[in-house]
């Protein structure tokens, strides 16, 4: 019990757990068909590729690795603000949020 | 110690992230979103990023998802349909999620070099954090600052939009 309690942990697995989780999400970006819970899943990318940023700072000691995570959280919040305004204009026009009916722009 | 917490968290953030997926109603994609959020601070936590780990509870899991929240809320988004979805994603979408996990699972897994996390080692704390953010990178942080400001009056432009133009069609 105590060896498990000393083991530490390979860095591998925080990348994998990182890649696994992007990939559902960009798995949840297609097959998802609500325009918000598309938004989701770009927000689910976007945590993913923050591990693997942290995960990098840890093994080189790097402090601008943690800081680039700190400016992904800004821009996601910016984000996130503006693009559920057009969510909800959107909504407004439409009065759907089903990304199949969501098809003016479609060729 | 290290290693339960972490296939702890691992597990609440992969099952949070599938039942996003498998969730119809949009409020229940949006509380799993938050446990996978939440789960993934104390994942930065063992990795000793200690300001981020509050960072991503205050910012993520407390203001983003609130945000989000309010809005399936106040759109009274329902049930979505199930529908078959585009051709395209079908048949380039899916084979290549397949092939680029397979590509980062083998080059991780053949990485050399790849350290450890321990408890004990490598904790940055806020000030280091705070040192390099205000004196190396303080343009960067300024600029920020305006980008954030430009997000809070598109995001208010783009909301008041409609409100300008109902009482025309009335």
């Amino acid at each position: 019990m105590s060896s498990l309690f000393s083991q530490e942990i390979p860095l591998s697995w925080f990348l994998l757990l990182s890649a696994a989780l992007f990939a559902l999400g960009v798995v949840g970006f297609l097959i998802k068909r609500n325009l918000i819970t598309v938004f989701m899943s770009i927000e689910l990318m976007l945590n993913a590729v923050n591990l693997s940023f942290v995960t990098f700072a840890h093994q080189w000691h790097a402090v601008k690795g943690q800081i680039f995570v700190f400016f992904v959280m800004m821009v996601a919040a910016a984000e996130a603000a503006v693009g559920l305004a057009i969510i909800i204009a959107v909504f407004r026009a439409r009065a759907t949020l089903a990304v199949d009916r969501i098809d003016l722009m479609k060729l | 110690m290290h290693l339960i917490l972490f296939a702890v968290f691992a597990g609440f953030c992969l099952v949070g992230a599938i039942n996003l997926l498998i969730q119809t109603h949009p409020i229940n994609s949006a509380l799993s979103l938050i446990v996978v959020m939440t789960s993934l601070a104390v994942l930065y936590l063992l990795l000793g990023a200690e300001f981020l780990a509050a960072a991503q509870v205050i910012v993520y899991a407390g203001a983003i998802m609130v945000l989000f929240t309010f809005v399936v809320m106040l759109l009274n988004a329902s049930r979505e349909e199930r529908t078959l979805g585009s051709r395209a994603a079908a048949a380039v979408g899916f084979p290549a999620v397949v092939a680029i996990l397979g590509v980062i699972a083998t080059i991780i897994l053949h990485a050399q070099g790849l350290g450890t996390a321990s408890l004990s080692d490598g904790i940055t704390s806020t000030e280091d954090l705070s040192k390099v953010l205000f004196h190396e990178l303080l343009l960067p942080f300024e600029v920020t600052s305006v980008l954030i400001l430009i997000a809070i009056l598109g995001a208010v432009a783009l909301a008041r939009h409609g409100d300008g133009e109902r009482p025309e069609s009335k």
